[in-house]
């Protein structure tokens, strides 16, 4: 740390000087060489696509102008629908899975039939695929006539979503309970504090730190899995896309929809990948070849 | 004299490995107790059973005139009354030295932030470790992580504070601050019972010294009598292989 400041007065010489402009040519010359591949390859590709025989037709089938103009407002009408959806189940998500994922630390056998109904729940939601989910969730509960309206499509598909998502990170938060060193938890506990503040206070927030990437990445799947609730007739973009898709006899609605799923996940995905790479340098300084 | 602890025949095994077996003392108010012995002969066990971390087998634990080894007593409010010091510091990363010091004082004792970290403050000053207090212990030596520990397990003013070994795992030259701290625990009257390696600090600091052979208390006494003249044979084996 001190040495730093010698560094910066002091030239360097004229070796190191040398082996830094040869870094720098080579360096250029990599970029050259990895933009003008890149290049080279897209090109070929788009060339293959375009000469093939039925392009003209997918070209006006699936990337119409008009088309993805005139269906936009009703799909990214559908879409806010979806984003609703979102942000309640990914709520809904983080604290169900931190309960079930702390149900299953519980020891003892006074904790047996918790422990049991909370194991039993991950394997299940884990194994079903989310689709039967949202057609048993969807249907099976208004069937049970627990109300007298008519419960909404959207609340429906948050209860499916945030059932199958739960079983999956509460996983992730229990691979980073156990994470946290048993040492912690005799630190926290020889201190007096109790079982629930030990986990809340001590070893909740350093099990977040280590699960963070793999949260973000289910939060991506989260965000394109929404889509699916289209099946419970709710008009969401999926469902907007289809409506469209079917007046123009056109398939560009569905690319609008699935542009829009993408742009909602850019954002996030480059987060993740620049969370974990600050995560990563910052637990393996020193430790990283050039 | 008060008597703080009282251990009364206690028995600890792991499986088929006895590792306590009938262990008797007493230790008095501001009394320190050095427990000395080879790897494996149960100091660190012995350690824990007190704060109740491993439950014994059989025998009692008395503190002052609470029997803690009856399953009826609440075992958070004992341990807020022992302080613990770990072979390996234990610091919590997420938090800065100070929310160490002081998380049992608000978490357990219920004392507002801004006078826990009043008190925090000072208690971090006296140690010479003000200007790390906003700091995490990722950035502290190992000497300045063990002497935050220490700060931490006195903050809530314990009746008992038991060391584990809290040397073992420095460096050398970082060994004597924390000894240091320690000597001056030991000024202001804290109870201690602690595990070591350091024969050289048990016999400055320790107002008796126990060694532990198997599980049993062999010999014990005042520094200068099991350092000068070890009755039991086994205890000169010990000493000689420290000294040689």
């Amino acid at each position: 740390m001190t040495s730093r400041s010698n560094d910066e007065a002091r030239q360097p010489s004229s070796i190191e000087l040398g082996r830094r402009a040869f870094r720098r040519r080579q360096n250029s010359r990599s970029v050259l060489l990895s933009v003008a591949s890149t290049l080279v390859f897209a090109v070929v590709v788009w060339i293959t696509i375009v000469n093939t025989p039925g392009w003209a037709r997918v070209q006006k089938t699936f990337f119409d102008p008009e088309v993805f103009v005139s269906s936009l407002p009703r799909v990214a009408e559908g879409f806010v629908l979806n984003l609703r959806v979102l942000f309640f189940a990914v709520i809904a998500v983080f604290i169900f899975s931190i309960l079930i994922a702390l149900l299953r630390t519980l020891r003892g056998p006074v904790f047996f039939p918790v422990r049991a109904l909370a194991a039993g729940y991950t394997d299940l939601f884990r194994g079903i695929p989310l689709i039967i989910v949202l057609y048993l969730v969807g249907f099976g509960i208004p069937g049970l006539r627990l109300t007298e309206t008519r419960i909404p499509a959207e609340v429906l598909g948050i209860i499916a979503l945030t059932l199958t998502y739960s079983a999956y990170v509460s996983e992730v938060w229990r691979a980073g309970i156990e994470a946290v060193h048993p040492s912690q938890i005799q630190a926290a506990r020889s201190l007096g504090l109790s079982h629930t503040k030990t986990m809340r206070l001590v070893v909740l927030p350093q099990a977040l730190r280590k699960v963070t990437p793999a949260l973000m990445n289910d939060f991506i799947s989260m965000q394109k899995d929404v889509g699916l609730i289209s099946v419970l007739g709710a008009v969401d973009a999926v469902r907007a896309a289809q409506i469209e898709t079917s007046q123009a006899f056109n398939f560009t609605p569905y690319v609008v929809a699935g542009l829009l799923f993408v742009l909602l996940a850019l954002p996030m995905i480059r987060l993740t990948d620049w969370y974990t790479a600050r995560l990563r340098g910052r637990e393996q300084v020193g430790s990283i070849v050039v | 004299m008060t008597t703080v602890l009282k251990l009364d025949n206690i028995h600890k095994a792991f499986g088929e490995v006895e590792v306590l077996r009938g262990i008797d003392l007493e230790v008095a108010e501001h009394e320190v107790v050095a427990l000395i012995g080879a790897s494996g002969s149960g100091k660190s066990t012995l350690l824990r059973t007190i704060n109740l971390l491993e439950r014994v087998d059989d025998g009692q634990v008395w503190l002052r005139d609470s029997d803690i080894s009856d399953p009826r007593v609440k075992a958070d409010a004992v341990r807020a009354r022992i302080g613990v010091v770990f072979q390996q510091f234990n610091l919590f990363p997420h938090l800065t030295v100070l929310d160490n010091v002081t998380l049992a004082s608000r978490q357990v004792l219920g004392i507002s932030r801004t006078a826990a970290d009043k008190r925090g403050i000072e208690l971090l000053t006296r140690i010479g470790l003000a200007d790390k207090a906003r700091v995490y212990p990722d950035r502290l030596s190992g000497g300045q992580q063990q002497r935050a520990a220490i700060a931490r397990a006195i903050a809530t003013e314990p009746e008992l504070l038991l060391l584990d070994e809290i040397t073992s795992a420095l460096d050398p030259e970082l060994v004597g601050e924390v000894l240091d701290l320690v000597r001056e625990l030991k000024a202001d009257g804290t109870t201690i019972v602690m595990a070591t390696h350091e024969m050289a600090f048990a016999r400055d600091v320790a107002d008796r010294v126990v060694f532990l052979d198997k599980g049993v208390i062999e010999e014990q006494g005042p520094p200068a009598q099991l350092f000068g003249a070890p009755q039991k044979a086994r205890t000169r084996e010990f000493l000689a292989r420290f000294s040689g």
